[in-house]
């Protein structure tokens, strides 16, 4: 691609090796294209059409359930009701909330975990198999699970705080402690996978810089943010953008949790009773346009962060 | 040698997770009062049995049926018997439990014109809405639903064509105990909110004692549809309306807001701090475990607490609802349809089961069972049926019904009804009534300008 902008040729020389340069380029260009046309049809098809169709879809007043009404255009009507509508103003909010307290939290734990599951002790393997069990748990049952366990008549957490006498009777923590309790089984449920991206990012620091660093005199905290810290960089910021995506789209605990209760919705869970349950598939498609940019803003401002750090 | 390692690793955590998923689905099913009930009768024969199987035999039909208390089983116990007697072949998918939730899993399964639903049962405020994608079952079943309540024949019918059979009905009943209440010095139930409440607050105090979970009071709190049936009771019991009259919304008046208020007081008072998260089956659940002197819920529950597993059997009776200050006791009229989807590959066979499932043998069978209220007068007469059943004696039977505004919203229903139960359930969890009502009474005559 470059070859266009290439200043021009001096002499006859470089002209022939430059002209043939140029057509192995075009070549290479040509089989590349062909080489990547199989996945950008896919990611038309996956990413880009669905996209474009929920864009088109927020101008219009379409319904959920056929024959209702007929969808006609409504330019910027649906995005006019967006900016007045305080359920959603109230789900970007405690969702923006969510994502901040769990990502925190669940760095703190994972990378905790993540060093200690690192260091070299008998177990280990065990250790990092155990581990990984509340991630491999599907989230609706986990949620469901937890949702039992946190019941307050029959649930066992209440049981054993009772028991312990920690309380003199039942609390219903899902509606007096609503956020504390969904934030507390998102990160019981992610912070193995945090732990995982960081061990993995641990693994490849060379052993021999701590070796050097030992010789020279560093002690262990200073190894950490003088080495390991600098060194797993990449590794937390894929952790952080993951992370910070998954919570900005969190559904399922959410559902789960807390169903229609107003204030405790989270932003897709608000899309998906307005497309599903009131068939506003029109005025959903905006409110997924406004959490796709919300959630864009976020990977604009990491990716920003990358780059600023990587020069 | 890592491989190894690591795979083995990843086995394990597969089956460390495979058994925690397991046991938590096991926990999900083992309810402790359901099989046994139900199979205390056998499910009644399919009449003609030889004729269908001659012409529909060896077909396959889906039914998405119940899942509130022991309904999965006495789904599961007919739909057995029919495939024995027909040869027609029934899998029973139970619904989300929260009416609502299926409203929109058939919506979605409608509206991708999807054949993997044959049967469904529906909500009475759902005909309007589904019309368009259910068979018009008057040219096989129309002699049989003469058998069944006209006011319900009349509502599952749309433009002429019966796109539903009536299967059971349901109105809200008052649950009570009788051992307390006469523990305490009682002779009779509640006759208003404000009796039930400061009886409730009295038996609670002192059974507290012994039993620190124990409520006066508990119904369906949570934001779903169940909300709504409870909370147009609470306020045509007041005087205040039927949330929609003549078409405007009127839910804003001051005797609603009284009536709402009055139990937002008793959140967390007599009724638990959780209420606000109650569907049918908690209710039931912490009334029928003797955790609950009142509790508001449909007539299935009277089966399961006078069924083995109650720790209540014997102890409970059942009631007209209160009533508020001025005004009269009523019940929200529910129930239940089964429809045909037009997307079915086997219409015919689907509708020969809706025929066996809406048969007067199958509503005795049902009553009895599962106590649920017959749609066919004769079978809801019935001595063995009215025995098993009180509350279809005619001084409970008879209560006012009141009916959720359905026919003001039709397809926005919906829609319309998630905003009530939502401003509900936000003015049970603390906020006042006044600074809720006028924006649900905004909303809904937002909805009802779209049609």
């Amino acid at each position: 691609m470059s070859s266009v902008a290439t200043p021009a040729p001096t002499g006859d020389t470089t002209r022939r090796r430059r002209r043939r340069g140029t057509k192995l380029q075009r070549r290479q260009t040509r089989l590349a294209w062909l080489l990547l046309l199989p996945s950008l049809l896919v990611v038309a098809f996956v990413a880009i059409y669905p996209l474009g169709k929920t864009v088109y879809q927020s101008f219009t007043n379409q319904e959920f359930l056929a024959g209702i009404t007929p969808t006609k255009w409504v330019g910027l009507d649906n995005y006019h009701q967006l900016i007045h509508d305080t359920i959603f103003r109230d789900s970007v909010v405690l969702t923006l909330k969510f994502t901040l307290i769990t990502v925190a939290i669940e760095f703190a734990l994972g990378l905790t975990i993540a060093l200690v599951v690192n260091s070299k002790f008998r177990g280990r393997g065990v250790m990092r198999a155990i581990m990984l069990v509340p991630w491999a748990i599907p989230t609706v049952v986990a949620a469901k699970m937890w949702l039992w366990m946190l019941d307050d008549t029959f649930g066992v957490i209440n049981d054993l705080a009772i028991r312990l006498h920690l309380i003199s009777h039942s609390q219903s923590w899902v509606t007096q402690h609503p956020l504390a309790v969904v934030c507390a089984v998102d990160i019981w449920k992610t912070t193995p996978f945090v732990a995982l991206l960081l061990l993995a990012g641990l693994q490849v620091i060379p052993e021999d810089l701590y070796e050097a660093a030992a010789v020279d005199g560093a002690n262990k905290l200073q190894q950490f943010w003088r080495i390991t810290f600098p060194l797993l960089r990449p590794a937390i910021l894929v952790v952080l953008i993951f992370r910070s995506l998954d919570a900005l789209r969190v559904f399922d605990v959410f559902q789960v949790f807390f169903g229609n209760r107003l204030g405790q919705q989270s932003m897709a869970v608000v899309a998906q009773g307005t497309i599903v349950q009131d068939g506003h598939v029109g005025y959903g498609a905006a409110l997924c346009v406004a959490i796709f940019l919300i959630i864009s803003l976020f990977v604009v401002i990491y990716v920003t962060v990358v780059r600023v750090g990587d020069e | 040698m890592k491989h190894r390692r690591l795979l083995i690793l990843a086995g394990v955590v597969g089956v460390v997770a495979l058994v925690a998923s397991l046991s938590v689905v096991a926990a999900g099913s083992a309810k402790p009062t359901a099989a046994q009930h139900a199979t205390a009768m056998a499910a009644p024969k399919v009449p003609n049995a030889a004729a269908i199987r001659k012409k529909y035999g060896g077909q396959k039909i889906t039914f998405v049926g119940d899942s509130v208390g022991n309904g999965h089983v006495r789904d599961t116990a007919l739909a057995k018997r029919f495939t024995k007697d027909t040869g027609i072949k029934v899998s029973v998918v139970p619904h989300p439990s929260a009416s609502d939730a299926s409203y929109a899993q058939l919506a979605r399964a409608f509206s991708s014109k999807s054949s993997s639903i044959d049967v469904a049962m529906l909500d009475v405020v759902w005909p309007g809405a589904f019309a368009p994608y259910l068979v018009n079952l008057k040219p096989k079943l129309g002699k049989q639903s003469k058998l069944h309540a006209a006011g319900i024949v009349a509502n599952d019918t749309i433009n002429g064509k019966l796109v539903a059979m009536p299967w059971f009905g349901d109105y809200g009943i008052l649950y009570y105990r009788t051992d307390l209440l006469k523990k305490y010095g009682y002779s009779k139930p509640p006759t208003t909110w404000n009796q039930l409440f400061q009886m409730a607050a009295k038996i609670q105090a002192g059974e507290q004692k012994t039993n620190p979970n124990f409520a006066g009071f508990v119904f369906q709190g949570n934001a779903y549809e169940g909300l709504t049936c409870d909370a147009l009771e609470w306020i045509a019991s007041a005087g205040g309306g039927h949330m929609i009259d003549g078409g405007k919304a009127t839910i804003n008046n001051a005797k609603a807001a009284t009536v709402l208020d009055a139990f937002r007081n008793q959140v967390g008072k007599t009724m638990p701090r959780g209420v606000t998260t109650y569907q049918e089956d908690q209710t039931e659940h912490a009334f029928d475990n003797g955790d609950a002197a009142f509790a508001r819920n449909w007539p299935y529950q009277y089966g399961i607490g006078a069924g083995a597993g109650s720790k209540v059997a014997g102890k409970f009776s059942v009631t007209v609802l209160p009533h508020g200050a001025s005004g009269k006791s009523v019940g929200t009229v529910g129930g239940w349809q089964l429809g045909v989807s037009k997307y079915s590959k086997h219409k015919d066979a689907a509708i020969e089961f809706v025929r066996y499932m809406t048969s007067p043998a199958v509503e005795k069978f049902d009553a009895i069972t599962n106590s649920n209220v017959p749609t066919i007068q004769s079978v809801a007469k019935n001595k063995a049926v009215v025995a098993a059943n009180p509350y279809l004696k005619p001084a409970i039977a008879d209560v006012p019904r009141v009916t959720r505004p359905a026919k003001y919203l039709k397809t926005h229903y919906n829609e319309a009804s998630k905003v009530i139960y939502q401003g509900i359930n936000q003015i049970l969890n603390g906020t006042p009534a006044k600074s809720v009502l006028p924006g649900v009474q905004a909303k809904l005559n937002q909805i009802l300008k779209q049609k």
